[in-house]
C-alpha cells in the first residue's frame, strides 16, 4: 500500500511524532511504500537539527534523517509553518538575513499543495496529531 | 501567503473525497487557524471538499468573535470567504452544538447539521480525512 503520512505534533512535547515514526518504519520493513510525509503544525520541529536530547534518550531528529537516507524518503516540512517556528533551509535564511539554518539532513521546505498532492497520489493517509 | 502554484491539469480525472475535520476551538492553540489554511491551500486541486466542525471545533464558527484582547487574529470571516473557493459543504455535529448550548443562528456560515450516525456514514464515505 502506498501511505502519506501526516505529522501534527512536535518531537519530545508530543508522543504522535514517535508513534508516526514508528508506524512509518514498520510500513517500510512490511514492504508498503511511503509516498511522502508532510510535516505540520509544531510537527515541523521534526525537522531542526539543533535539539539535543540527553544522551540515554531516542534522538527523533536523527531517527528520522537516518530512515529517510536508508529508504529515500521524501519529508517536508511546511513552510509557512516552519516560518512561524523558526525552522529554515539554507535559501530561506539567505533570503530572510538569518544567520544560520537549522533544517535537519533528508528533510526540505515546500508548500502545503505537498500535503494535499500527497494525499491524492496515495492509497491512505495517516494522521499523527493530538 | 507564499505557496506554490499547482498545475491543476495534473489533477484532472482524480477526485477525491477529501474531508478536513475541525475539533479544536478556533483559539487558544493554532489548529484551527493552520487547518484554514490547508483548505486555502488545497481548493486549488479542485477535489471533492467537505468541513466538518465537532467537539469544541463547533466554536470556530461562532458568530460576533472578539479578539483584541488577546492579540489574536479575528480569522472567522474567513469562513464566510470560503464559498468563494468552491468549499460549500459544511457539516457540524449536532451532539458538539448542544453540549455546548449553541444553536445554528449562532454560526457565521450556513451549515448542515449531522447527528452521531450520520456524521460516521459521512466520514465512511470519504477518500482521505484530514483530523485538526
Amino acid at each position: 500500500m502506498k501511505f502519506a503520512i501526516l505529522v501534527n505534533e512536535g518531537p519530545y512535547t508530543h508522543q504522535a511524532a514517535d508513534t508516526a515514526y514508528q508506524f512509518t518504519k514498520a510500513a517500510l520493513e512490511n514492504g508498503h511504500e511511503i509516498f511522502r510525509i508532510f510535516f505540520y503544525h509544531s510537527g515541523v520541529n521534526n525537522g531542526t537539527r539543533f535539539t539535543r536530547p540527553p544522551q540515554d534518550d531516542r534522538d527523533l531528529v536523527q531517527n528520522w534523517s537516518s530512515l529517510a537516507k536508508d529508504h529515500n524518503l521524501d519529508l517536508v516540512v511546511c513552510v509557512a509553518a516552519a516560518q512561524r517556528r523558526g525552522i529554515i533551509d539554507k535559501d530561506e535564511a539567505q533570503r530572510h538575513g538569518k544567520d544560520c539554518d537549522n533544517l535537519a539532513d533528508g528533510f526540505r521546505i515546500s508548500g502545503l499543495g505537498q500535503l494535499i498532492e500527497a494525499s491524492i497520489q496515495a492509497d491512505r493517509t495517516m494522521v499523527f496529531g493530538d | 501567503m507564499s505557496e506554490e502554484m499547482y498545475d491543476e491539469d495534473e489533477y484532472q480525472g482524480e477526485i477525491k473525497k477529501l474531508m478536513y475535520v475541525n475539533r479544536k476551538a478556533p483559539y487558544g492553540t493554532i489548529y484551527a487557524l493552520e487547518s484554514l489554511e490547508v483548505v486555502l491551500i488545497g481548493a486549488a486541486f479542485d477535489q471533492d471538499v467537505s468541513l466538518v466542525f465537532m467537539d469544541d471545533g463547533v466554536y470556530q464558527l461562532k458568530k460576533g468573535q472578539d479578539t483584541k484582547a488577546t492579540e489574536m487574529k479575528n480569522f472567522s470571516p474567513t469562513y464566510r470567504a470560503l464559498e468563494m473557493y468552491d468549499v460549500e459543504k459544511l457539516f457540524v455535529s449536532k451532539d458538539s452544538l448542544e453540549e455546548r448550548g449553541l444553536k445554528v443562528d449562532d454560526l457565521i456560515v450556513p451549515v448542515e447539521i449531522l447527528d452521531a450516525d450520520q456524521m460516521a456514514d459521512l466520514m465512511e464515505d470519504q477518500d482521505v480525512i484530514l483530523s485538526f
